[in-house]
């Protein structure tokens, strides 16, 4: 793997450009956008096991949902400054991917869905039980007197901008290596083939979960941002409607493109951000556009781009 | 009241929730059995049923029995049209592909419930039942060393709520006969155990799919025209309805009609005496990971058969 490859100028022009936005952009989108790249790190977790490793997994929310509140109860409860809370969430997501990728990794196809599915249908339930803690739907707010790093206030909007910037240039770097070393390509094998994969002698059930686990780490991550960025984590965050999210975003984006989750984010927040403003039942872009990408567009924006124009794409 | 009461209370709505998902859950079950995807709109097919209900109730006016008796001709009907047109522009266009067919179907509850908070609004609105007088019912009680008869306030029940177990067992056993007496069964089955060789003998495979998606929808919709003269028509009664029917359908081993009523009415009762001595939300935490235990350690359900 070179350092300067295309594939880096790309990933690293596309941080600049993020970096620039911020001063040519009114404050209304800037706000958009920094939520947006916080939302197209989980994209990209999930990118990692559904574009990458080829399984659909309808249960992210759960790990998405591990990260905020690992980070948010031990701010809330446990009066933890953000960077051991920051840990704790990405240690909740841990445990909570690799717990779930050992047992739904038992399923495959139809089943691992509703594995996972249940899983975080669980999950959004324990939530909701322990609501004397979490005060389940309601939420809690992160006071913004404890949002700060190194003396750095996070809930001021530069600060916060360049906060998720930072998360999600990391990210970016991170997949994009991942993916072009030997254990993403093996990713890819398991996807195209599993069976091939397998009799190659590759232990085909222990890359799937470090798989799992990491596509889990990088929702926490996300979570755990969007909770000390933005001050709230609620229960919403864990409802099936955040497992769906993800899903769109990478579908909408292109699967399997390392700079897909954030072209899906984006499309999809100001779709639905135009359409609120028209009608209370805005969700229906939604379904329209999981069908329409079903049937007609199942590569994607970027996935469709690469398959036409520009084969190079990472 | 006292414990005995309570439990036979809740029996008895235990028995009533077991009906009506029984018959949702063999709609969910039907499709997956001869069509081998798993449809995630199930629910909203449900919710519809309930909206027609009303829809069609409204619109006859005159007595509530004809209201409903209408309503449960007509909404299944149009429920399992709309079904049956789902499949032929979208599931048949993806060739049934299992993972894709999820996604799709996901895509199809957001557009039937968003459509339907545009149309019908963000309220729940009731359906008269046909008839619906109180049963007070008796509990044998010991006073003054003496055998009496009394009844305790609260403790009974409903014409409509009987109605509803008889006329779920009376639209099962109907099912059960079309499915095993009669050549559409027959067709149906054929497919079932293998679509190519059904094709090779000439069954229209394509159009047998869209009726055994619309009958399933039906199904559903079936069960919600009973439920909602108890229950009010809304526009996300869909989600409950789902997740018990995928659970049933799991626990009883996915495609196995017997084994969908059996784990329906264990479902069904367990979850109606749970709810009213335990916390639902624990409940409902059990079973949803049962469920995912059972899809890991048996995946072929508890009652099925190992292929």
């Amino acid at each position: 793997m070179r350092l300067f490859s295309r594939a880096n100028a790309l990933h690293l022009g596309l941080i600049a450009l993020l970096a620039a936005l911020f001063f040519t952009l009114p404050a209304y989108h800037t706000g958009n956008l920094a939520r947006i790249m916080v939302l197209a790190v989980f994209a990209m977790g999930y990118n990692l096991l559904f574009g990458y490793t080829g399984l659909l997994s309808l249960g992210h929310a759960l790990f998405f949902s591990a990260g905020m509140y690992g980070l948010g109860l031990a701010m809330h409860l446990g009066a933890a400054t953000p960077a051991p809370a920051f840990l704790a969430g990405l240690i909740a997501a841990l445990i909570v991917s690799g717990v779930v990728g050992f047992l739904a990794l038992r399923t495959t196809g139809v089943a691992f869905m509703i594995v996972t599915l249940m899983f975080a249908q669980a999950g959004y339930l324990t939530i909701l039980y322990f609501g004397s803690y979490t005060r389940g739907d309601e939420g809690f707010v992160i006071q913004q007197a404890q949002r700060s790093l190194l003396g750095i206030d996070l809930s001021d909007d530069t600060n916060r901008y360049f906060a998720a910037l930072i998360l999600f240039a990391a990210a970016l770097l991170v997949t994009g290596a991942i993916v072009r070393s030997g254990f993403g390509r093996t990713l890819v094998a398991i996807r195209e083939n599993e069976q091939r994969a397998t009799m190659l002698g590759y232990d085909v059930q222990r890359l799937k979960l470090i798989a799992v686990v990491l596509s889990g780490v990088l929702s926490g991550a996300s979570g755990a941002a969007y909770a000390l960025l933005f001050g709230y984590a609620g229960a919403t965050f864990a409802t099936v409607q955040y497992s769906i999210f993800p899903l769109l975003w990478v579908l909408l984006g292109g699967a399997g493109t390392t700079i897909g989750p954030l072209i899906g984010a984006i499309f999809m927040f100001y779709l639905i951000d135009y359409a609120s403003g028209l009608t209370n039942a805005y969700l229906l872009l939604v379904g329209v556009a999981l069908v329409a990408l079903t049937l007609f567009a199942s590569q994607g924006i970027v996935g469709t781009i690469r398959a036409r124009w520009i084969r190079w794409l990472p | 009241m006292d414990f005995g009461p309570h439990l036979i209370l809740a029996i008895l709505e235990g028995a009533v929730t077991a009906a009506v998902l029984a018959l949702t859950a063999m709609g969910l079950s039907i499709v997956f059995g001869v069509m081998r995807v798993v449809n995630v709109a199930h629910g909203e097919f449900y919710m519809l049923g309930a909206v027609i209900a009303w829809w069609v109730a409204t619109v006859v006016g005159a007595h509530p029995a004809l209201g409903f008796v209408a309503a449960l001709v007509i909404a299944p009907l149009v429920v399992g049209a709309m079904a049956a047109a789902a499949d032929r522009l979208i599931l048949h266009r993806i060739d049934y592909d299992p993972e894709r067919t999820i996604v799709a179907t996901i895509g199809l509850l957001y557009i039937i419930q968003q459509g339907t908070l545009m149309t019908f609004g963000p309220d729940a609105r009731p359906v008269q039942p046909p008839f619906n007088s109180r049963i007070a019912l008796p509990w044998p009680e010991w006073t003054d060393g003496a055998f009496a008869w009394a009844y305790p306030w609260g403790f009974g029940t409903t014409t409509y709520k009987l109605f509803i177990i008889a006329a779920a067992a009376a639209i099962l056993v109907a099912l059960w006969l079309l499915m095993t007496r009669t050549k559409a069964g027959l067709i149906m089955r054929a497919t079932q155990q293998d679509a190519e060789m059904a094709r090779a003998f000439g069954i229209p495979v394509t159009r047998v799919y869209a009726l055994v998606f619309g009958l399933g929808a039906g199904l559903a919709a079936m069960g919600a025209v009973l439920i909602v003269p108890v229950q009010q028509a809304h526009y996300l009664m869909g989600g409950d309805p789902l997740l018990l029917s995928f659970i049933v359908v799991i626990i009883g081993g996915l495609g196995s009609l017997p084994g969908t009523v059996i784990a329906a009415l264990l479902i069904g009762m367990s979850d109606g005496i749970i709810s009213v001595f335990f916390s639902p939300t624990l409940a409902k935490i059990i079973a949803t990971l049962a469920v995912a235990m059972v899809l890991v350690f048996r995946p072929q359900g508890l009652l099925g058969k190992r292929s």
